[in-house]
C-alpha cells in the first residue's frame, strides 16, 4: 500500500515503509474479570527510512520508541499494521525468510557488555552471525572477523580476547563490527551511546557516521538525548504516548518545533552554559509561581 | 552566606585495592563547601567523583577500598578520625546523600512512610504518631500531591521521578546541613531531570544546607553548581566558579570535554563531525608521573616536556585553579 506525502521526493520505494504501526500488551479477556485494558506501547506509528538514511527516533522513557524498533526487527509481532523493508512486506515472515531478514536488518543495543557473551572471545563474536548464516569457512570467516575489526578501529589482537577486557566504547564498537559482518541496509540502533562517557561518545558517533558515508549504511537511531540524536539524523521523529507527535528534517524540528511536546522537551534538554540554565530555572519557577 | 564552609576536604586519598594492584581512585583532592553553595563535581568513569562523594560519607565498600590519607573536615570534626558508630550518628543526620538510583536505594518491600520514619525515628526520637505526621510534611514538602494516602504505597507505586522525590524527603528528614547527590537525575527523563534540580535547589535554600552534586553531565552542572569541580584521573583538573569555568575553560581536558558535546544547535548536523576526545584516561594502578591528561592533549607533545614536569594545581585567577602546564588562555592568546 502506499501512505502518500511519507514516500521521498522522485517516488523511490524507501527502505523501510512503516505504515501504522501499533503494538498494545495485555488487554486480553479473563474468566470473570472483564477485559484487562491494553497498553498502547505503540498506537499508529508510520515512518520511512530511505537508503543510506538516518532517522532519528527522540522521546522519553515509555514512549514506545524501542517498542517501534522491536516490532520493525519483528522481535515483538505487531499488533496491527504493516512493515514494508527493501520492498518485501516484512509484517508476518516466518522461518527461513525472517532469519534471511536478519541479514539485511542487524541492531546494536545500549548495554554494550550486556549484549555480548563473556565466555566467547570478541573474534567468534563477531564471526558468529556468518556461523549462524552458514557463510563460509572458518579461516574466511576470521579474516573477515579481522577485517571487521579494522573497519570499527580495533586492533587485530582483540581477536582472541573477552569482552571484559574492554571498555565501554570499545564493546559498542564491537557490537558494531558484528552488526556489520551479514553487511546489512538497516541497523536499528537503540539508544548505542547513552551508556559511554561524553568523550567516548563523540567516538562512537562519529564512527557510526563514518560507516554510513563508506557503506551506505541506514540507521533507525532510536535515543532519548535530544542532542545525540540531532548530531546524527537527517530527519528526526518526536515520540510521546506511542504516537509521532512531530517529524521533520532535523534543522526544521530543532529550530522551529510545532508540536508543543517537541517544544518542551527542547527547553528540559541540559545545555552547557550557566546563564541559559539559570534563566530557564527562572522562567520555570515564574510559571509555577502564575 | 555563611563563608566557614561546612565541609573541607583536604588532600584526600582514596586507595581501592584489585586484582591488578592498588588503584589510586582519590589521588589528592581538596575543596570545600559552605551553607547555602553547591559544589558539581563533574567527571568521566573511573574520574573517582563517586569515590571522592563515598569516602566524605564513610560508606567505601570494605576492605577493599579505604581513605589512606588526607583529612575530611566536617563542622570543624575530621570524619577520617571517628569511630564508625560516631559516623553512624553523624550520617542521616547532618549529611545525608542521595544515589543515582532510587529503587535499588528503596527497600521494595516496605512502605515509603515506614522507610521515611524509621530514619525520624532513629535520629530524632519522634514517636511514631509524630514521625508520621513529619514523613507526610516531608511528602509534601517535595512536591507528591496527597502525601497522607502516599505514605502507605510501595516504591514500586511510584515513578522514577517520585521516587527520587521520595529519596530527597529521607535525605532532608533530619535537616541535615550538607546533602551528597550522587547522580541524582541520571536515570530521570529530561523533563522530570529539570524537576527534581530545582526542588534540590529549592530545599538547599531553605534548609541551608550545603550541596555536593556529582555528575557526568555539564549540562547539569551549568544548571544548579556554584563552584565547580572537574576531576580527571583521580585529581581535580581544574576548580573554578560555574559562570567562569564555561567562559574560559582553562583546562585542555575542560575544553575538550565541552567540545565533544553535541548541542542542540546542530555543530553542522549529520555532515559535521564531533570533537571527540582521542584514546582513553590512563589506569590509576600506575597513573603516569606529571600530568596524567598528556596521553589525549591536543597540546602536549610540546618540546616543553610538558607531560613529566611537575604538574601541581595552581591558582590561574583569583579562585581559579587548574592542574596544567598548558592553560587553553595561554596558547590562544587570549588573556582574560
Amino acid at each position: 500500500m502506499s501512505t502518500p506525502g511519507t514516500a521521498p521526493a522522485g517516488g523511490a520505494t524507501p527502505l523501510l515503509q512503516v505504515t501504522d504501526l501499533t503494538k498494545h500488551f495485555g488487554g486480553r479477556r479473563r474468566r470473570g474479570r472483564g477485559a484487562e485494558e491494553a497498553v498502547k506501547a505503540v498506537d499508529g506509528v508510520s515512518l520511512t527510512v530511505g537508503r543510506g538514511e538516518t532517522l532519528g527516533l527522540v522521546g522519553e522513557s515509555g514512549s514506545g520508541k524501542s517498542t517501534t524498533g522491536y516490532c520493525i526487527l519483528r522481535l515483538l509481532d505487531a499488533s496491527s499494521g504493516t512493515i514494508h523493508f527493501e520492498g518485501q512486506d516484512i509484517t508476518h515472515l516466518t522461518g527461513s525468510r525472517l532469519r534471511g531478514l536478519r541479514r539485511r536488518m542487524q541492531v546494536i543495543f545500549q548495554d554494550p557488555l550486556a549484549s555480548h557473551n563473556p565466555r566467547m572471545s570478541v573474534g567468534d563474536i563477531i564471526a558468529e552471525p556468518l556461523v549462524v548464516h552458514g557463510i563460509g569457512d572458518a579461516a574466511g570467516r576470521a579474516a573477515e572477523a579481522r577485517r571487521l575489526l579494522d573497519l570499527v578501529g580495533l586492533p587485530s589482537s582483540a581477536m582472541e580476547r573477552r569482552p571484559h577486557e574492554f571498555s565501554g566504547g570499545q564493546c559498542q564498537r564491537i557490537s558494531i563490527a558484528r552488526a556489520l559482518a551479514l553487511k546489512p541496509s538497516l541497523i536499528i540502533c537503540d539508544e548505542p551511546v547513552s551508556a559511554l562517557d561524553v568523550s567516548v561518545q563523540a567516538q562512537v558517533l562519529n564512527l557510526l557516521k563514518d560507516l554510513q558515508d563508506e557503506l551506505g549504511l541506514a540507521y533507525l537511531f532510536i535515543a532519548h538525548d535530544l542532542a545525540v540524536v540531532r548530531s546524527i539524523s537527517d530527519r528526526i521523529a518526536v515520540m510521546q504516548g506511542g504516537r509521532i507527535v512531530e517529524a521533520g528534517p532535523a534543522d526544521q524540528v530543532y529550530d522551529s518545533p510545532q508540536h508543543e511536546y517537541t517544544r518542551r522537551l527542547l527547553a528540559a534538554a541540559p545545555v552547557a552554559d550557566p546563564t541559559v540554565m539559570r534563566r530557564r530555572r527562572l522562567e520555570r519557577q515564574a510559571a509555577v509561581a502564575r | 552566606m555563611d563563608d566557614i564552609p561546612i565541609l573541607e576536604v583536604r588532600d584526600l586519598r582514596t586507595h581501592v585495592t584489585s586484582d591488578r594492584g592498588t588503584v589510586r581512585a582519590v589521588d589528592g583532592v581538596s575543596f570545600s563547601v559552605a551553607r547555602g553553595r553547591t559544589v558539581g563535581i563533574v567527571g568521566e568513569s573511573g574520574c573517582g567523583k563517586t569515590m571522592t562523594a563515598l569516602s566524605v560519607m564513610g560508606l567505601l565498600p570494605k576492605p577493599q577500598a579505604r581513605v589512606v590519607g588526607g583529612e575530611i573536615l566536617f563542622d570543624g570534626r575530621d570524619l577520617t578520625t571517628l569511630s564508625p558508630r560516631e559516623l553512624q550518628e553523624i550520617r542521616g543526620r547532618d549529611i545525608a546523600m542521595i544515589f543515582q538510583d532510587p529503587m535499588t536505594s528503596l527497600n521494595p518491600t516496605l512502605t515509603v512512610g515506614t522507610q521515611i520514619m524509621e530514619t525520624l525515628r532513629r535520629h530524632e526520637g519522634l514517636s511514631r504518631a509524630q514521625a508520621r505526621s513529619r514523613a507526610t510534611d516531608l511528602l509534601a514538602e517535595v512536591g507528591i500531591t496527597d502525601p497522607a494516602r502516599r505514605l502507605d504505597d510501595y516504591p514500586f507505586q511510584f515513578s522514577g521521578g517520585m521516587r527520587q522525590r521520595v529519596m530527597i524527603a529521607i535525605a532532608i528528614s533530619c535537616n541535615p546541613k550538607l546533602l551528597v547527590a550522587d547522580e541524582p537525575t541520571t536515570a530521570l527523563d529530561v523533563t522530570v531531570q529539570a524537576r527534581i534540580l530545582d526542588l534540590l535547589h529549592d530545599l538547599r535554600d531553605q534548609h541551608d544546607m550545603g550541596l555536593v552534586l556529582i555528575t557526568h553531565d555539564m549540562g547539569v552542572v551549568a544548571d544548579i553548581a556554584d563552584d565547580t569541580v572537574v576531576m580527571y584521573a583521580g585529581q581535580i583538573v581544574e576548580q573554578a566558579d560555574v559562570h567562569e569555568l564555561f567562559a574560559h575553560p582553562e583546562h585542555p581536558y575542560t575544553r575538550a570535554l565541552l567540545g565533544a558535546m553535541p548541542s542542540l544547535q546542530g555543530d553542522g548536523g549529520r555532515d559535521g563531525r564531533l570533537a571527540a576526545i582521542p584514546g582513553m584516561p590512563p589506569s590509576l594502578v600506575d597513573p603516569p608521573v606529571g600530568c596524567r591528561f598528556a596521553a589525549r592533549c591536543a597540546y602536549a607533545d610540546r618540546s616543553d616536556g610538558c607531560a613529566q614536569g611537575d604538574n601541581e594545581l595552581r591558582e590561574l585567577r583569583p579562585g581559579h585553579r587548574v592542574r596544567t602546564a598548558h592553560p587553553v588562555s595561554a596558547l590562544t592568546g587570549v588573556a582574560s
